[in-house]
């Protein structure tokens, strides 16, 4: 195994963990700060026991959501320093701006809020936890600005054997990155109400808590409702984004190998990227491909064989992903419709409350299945057209990743264990009792 | 012009970094040696309860504002202390979590896993950032790719050993003082006590560190050139005298402020003596990565002196204010309720 392999494989592995616990964070931080400003609001205690027992699984999430950030933000240098020196004048400065303009102010503010609880005033402590949230949703903003540039490089121009900033409100407008944001920000709001509505189930169910937990469900309910039909909308237009930008990525998505009009989409379908075709096609739904992609039935969608093989993606895996996240974003706003017309007789529907409670993990596949689609489909380019992956790799041993990779590895399955356990514990054990 | 600008920023991210984290990372490597009760376990953890996260933020930022404004020397000086700085990378992560986990679970088990790993996580990035710092004064074997031709062990001489040694010290005396700080009885005392042992340690090596660093570095040839740049060494002497006078009188936070004088003196004083290269080479000069050879774009370097002069401040402003919220004497009541460590 080379180092380029090796180093995809740790980068894909370190990126993935840590984005379990970004969403979570992007959109729990939110609704906790809903909750303490209620409490601000009406004085009611029992949205502030909500806050703290809402505040203490963002605070045992949001932990391994910084350490695993610490690991990517120098894994640039580390194994992909030619990538480094060849875009390091934009992308280096939108990290740079990500934790001078985010990060401080995230981890001052949450050390605030965390031990502030008796030393702040109300108002003051509920400001810090929107401040938090401001926060950790300007770092994903920054963050998608600079995969933006990845996936579609926007305002530089080559010189010195490098691709320099011409234009700082090019790459800050991209509108690729603003589907990504869009996106992302509104895929983490419906997992954290799908988060919320869960948990609230379960205790729910049985009986603890009722009037608490009823109160955090309609609050999740609506986070649930208005972003995951959000999300199925804004979706599409993300994938016509895609089809203009990245035309290979969108035929792979799709993996569609011959360039038809009037495209269609099958609901069904085995891709055989070894024969270049499609192992099985059932269930056509006529044009819907060309409709999608161009908002036009007749449109014509270029597919996979039009385009040199060494500049195709892997095509299994990202249709595999994009079906996934796609199936999964027909099903939540129907999750989440139901839970809206239920939400004031929940204890009539215990069906339903426990299935909800197995719909946690769901939000959290979608957006792993996402980021597989966008950056698997970006292969072999590491910067959209303008640099290869097998280009950017460091000039290291392969032993020195192999190294890391396992070492991190093992790392992250353990605390992965500790923190699932710590957060399944503090959830089961609702909160602290009023006085 | 831009690039010393940036050349100074970059110094002040670094020194600040060490600064702050320094005294986490300190109180964190005495740790086992420090708490003996429950208790106190829970008073050394809170004491720096509020503060870990901002702090290792700096580093973030100093690794970023390396991407940013010399993309070159970014990328060859993670690559190239690969191994180095994952090791960093594992013991940051693990210090972090042991924070956040030790005291959730009330079983003795657990909580010494975390134990461990807290000091592990504290003592091993200090002793790294040393080793990492005192190689790049003495110059990487760089070829003229910048392409680091040695390993991890290439980084174990003794000199960069001496540098680890040195941060070390300087970070446990500047944790213990931050303890005496905040804690009170027994506790105040000890800590108080043990950054005044570990002071006349520190002396000796930085003492040592200093007459090592003119026979193994170049970092002596600005001072040469122009003496009166030895004039920095006010600060890192100035703050070594003024703790142990304040360690004296009890004043702990004097003692503090004046052994983060220490460390921003020390840095100041060592990249004084870098300028203008980032990463000397040791094989030849001239394969050097300097602020010149490896800086981003006039256009970059702009923007993010723009973006680094509205928020750093900014920064500075609130954590300063985070600061006088949280840094009062611990008592039992901060113990009691349910965030804290
Ligand atoms: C869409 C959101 C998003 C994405 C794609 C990423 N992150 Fe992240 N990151 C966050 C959203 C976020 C966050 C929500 O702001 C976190 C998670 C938990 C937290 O504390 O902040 C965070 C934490 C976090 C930290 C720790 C900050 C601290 O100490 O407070 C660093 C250094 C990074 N990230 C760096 C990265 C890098 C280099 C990424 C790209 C490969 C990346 N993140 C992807
Ligand atoms: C947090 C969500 C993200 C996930 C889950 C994710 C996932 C992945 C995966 C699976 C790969 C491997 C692709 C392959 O090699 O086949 C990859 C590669 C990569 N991604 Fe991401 N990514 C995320 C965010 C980002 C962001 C925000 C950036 C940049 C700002 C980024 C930059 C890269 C780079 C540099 C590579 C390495 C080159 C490569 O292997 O293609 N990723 N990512
Ligand atoms: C029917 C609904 C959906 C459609 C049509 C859709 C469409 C897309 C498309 C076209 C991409 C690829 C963009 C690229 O190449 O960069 C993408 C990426 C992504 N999707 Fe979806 N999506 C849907 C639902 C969801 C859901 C429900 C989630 C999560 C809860 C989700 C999370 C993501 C994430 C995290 C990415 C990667 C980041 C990005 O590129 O924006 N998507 N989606």
């Amino acid at each position: 195994m080379d180092a380029l392999f090796l180093s995809r494989l740790q980068f894909a592995m370190a990126t993935m963990f840590h984005f379990i616990f970004v969403p979570l964070t992007l959109g729990l931080s939110l609704l906790v700060a809903i909750m303490e400003t209620r409490y601000v609001q009406t004085g009611d205690e029992d949205y502030k026991r909500m806050a703290k027992f809402w505040g203490k699984l963002f605070l045992i999430n949001f932990a391994l959501g910084v350490v695993t950030g610490i690991t990517l933000e120098f894994q640039f240098g580390t194994n992909w320093s030619r990538y480094s020196e060849y875009v390091g004048d934009i992308f280096g400065s939108l990290l740079a701006i990500e934790a001078t303009a985010a990060f401080f102010l995230e981890s001052t503010f949450i050390g605030v809020w965390a031990f502030g609880w008796n030393k702040l005033s109300p108002k003051m402590h509920a400001l810090s936890i929107w401040l938090v949230a401001l926060a950790s949703n300007l770092s994903a903003l920054w963050i998608l600005i600079a995969n933006g540039f990845m996936q579609n490089p926007l305002g530089y121009v080559m010189r010195r054997g490098r691709a320099e900033l011409a234009d700082f409100m090019a790459v800050v407008t991209n509108p690729f990155a603003w589907q990504q944001i869009v996106h992302t920000l509104s895929g983490a709001y419906l997992l954290a109400g799908f988060f919320v509505l869960g948990i609230s189930s379960y205790h729910i169910l049985r009986k603890n808590e009722v009037t608490l937990f009823s109160k955090s469900f309609r609050i999740g309910v609506v986070f649930a409702l208005v972003f995951s039909l959000l999300e199925v909308v804004q979706g599409h237009m993300h994938g016509a984004e895609v089809a203009k930008i990245q035309p290979a990525k969108l035929a792979a998505m799709e993996s569609l190998w011959e360039t038809k009009k009037s495209a269609p989409q099958y609901l069904f379908l085995i891709p055989d990227p070894e024969n270049e075709r499609n192992a099985l096609e059932i269930l056509p739904i006529p044009g819907a491909l060309s409709m999608l992609a161009y908002h036009d039935f007749q449109a014509e969608v270029k597919g996979l064989k039009d385009f040199p093989k060494e500049d195709r993606p892997p095509v299994t895996l990202t249709f595999l992903s994009f079906r996934t996240m796609v199936g999964l974003g027909f099903l939540f706003p129907l999750l989440a419709l139901w839970a809206f017309k239920i939400r004031n007789k929940l204890e009539e529907n215990p069906r339903f409350l426990r299935l909800l409670i197995y719909v946690i993990p769901l939000p959290y596949i979608a957006l792993e299945a996402g980021w597989v689609v966008a950056e698997v489909g970006r292969q072999p380019w590491i910067v959209y057209g303008l640099m290869r992956t097998s280009e950017a790799v460091s000039p290291i041993a392969s032993s020195q990743v192999g190294f890391s990779f396992v070492a991190l590895t093992i790392l992250y399955t353990l605390l992965g264990i500790a923190d699932i356990y710590l957060l399944a514990k503090f959830a089961r054990k609702g909160p602290e009792p009023a006085n | 012009m831009l690039e010393s600008i940036w050349f100074l920023l970059w110094g002040v991210l670094w020194a600040v970094y060490f600064m702050l984290d320094g005294f986490d990372l300190g109180l964190g490597t005495l740790f086992p040696f420090l708490a003996r009760t429950e208790e106190e376990k829970r008073y050394v953890l809170n004491a720096m309860g509020p503060f870990w996260d901002g702090n290792e933020v700096w580093l973030i930022a100093a690794g970023g504002v390396t991407f940013a404004a010399f993309p070159r020397a970014y990328a060859i000086m993670f690559s190239g202390l690969y191994t180095a700085l994952f090791l960093l990378l594992i013991a940051l992560i693990l210090r972090g979590v042991s924070l956040e986990f030790r005291s959730k679970i009330d079983n003795p088990g657990w909580q010494k896993i975390w134990e461990i790993c807290l000091f592990l996580g504290s003592f091993l990035p200090a002793l790294l950032l040393g080793v990492a710092f005192a190689n790049i004064f003495k110059g990487l074997p760089l070829d003229e790719q910048g392409i680091f031709r040695g390993n991890l062990f290439t980084l174990l001489n003794p000199y960069g050993l001496l540098g680890g040694v040195l941060f070390v010290l300087l970070f446990a005396v500047h944790g213990g003082l931050w303890m005496a700080l905040r804690g009170s009885g027994d506790l105040e005392r000890r800590s108080g006590r043990m950054a005044s042992k570990l002071w006349a340690v520190l002396t000796v090596v930085l003492v040592l560190f200093l007459a090592y660093t003119a026979v193994a570095t170049k970092l002596f040839t600005n001072y040469l050139k122009s003496p009166l740049w030895f004039a920095l060494l006010i600060l890192p002497v100035g703050g070594l005298v003024l703790s142990r006078v304040y360690m004296g009188t009890q004043e702990w936070l004097k003692a503090w402020l004046a052994s983060a004088l220490t460390i921003l003196g020390v840095t100041a004083f060592a990249l004084v003596g870098l300028y203008p290269a980032l990463l000397p080479s040791s094989l030849n000069p001239a394969y050097s990565v300097t602020i010149y050879n490896s800086a981003s774009s006039p256009l970059t370097l702009k923007i993010m002196l723009g973006v680094a002069l509205i928020f750093v401040p900014i920064v500075i402003f609130y954590q300063f204010w985070a600061y006088k919220t949280f840094s009062h004497k611990l008592e039992a009541k901060d113990l009691e309720y349910e965030e804290a460590y």
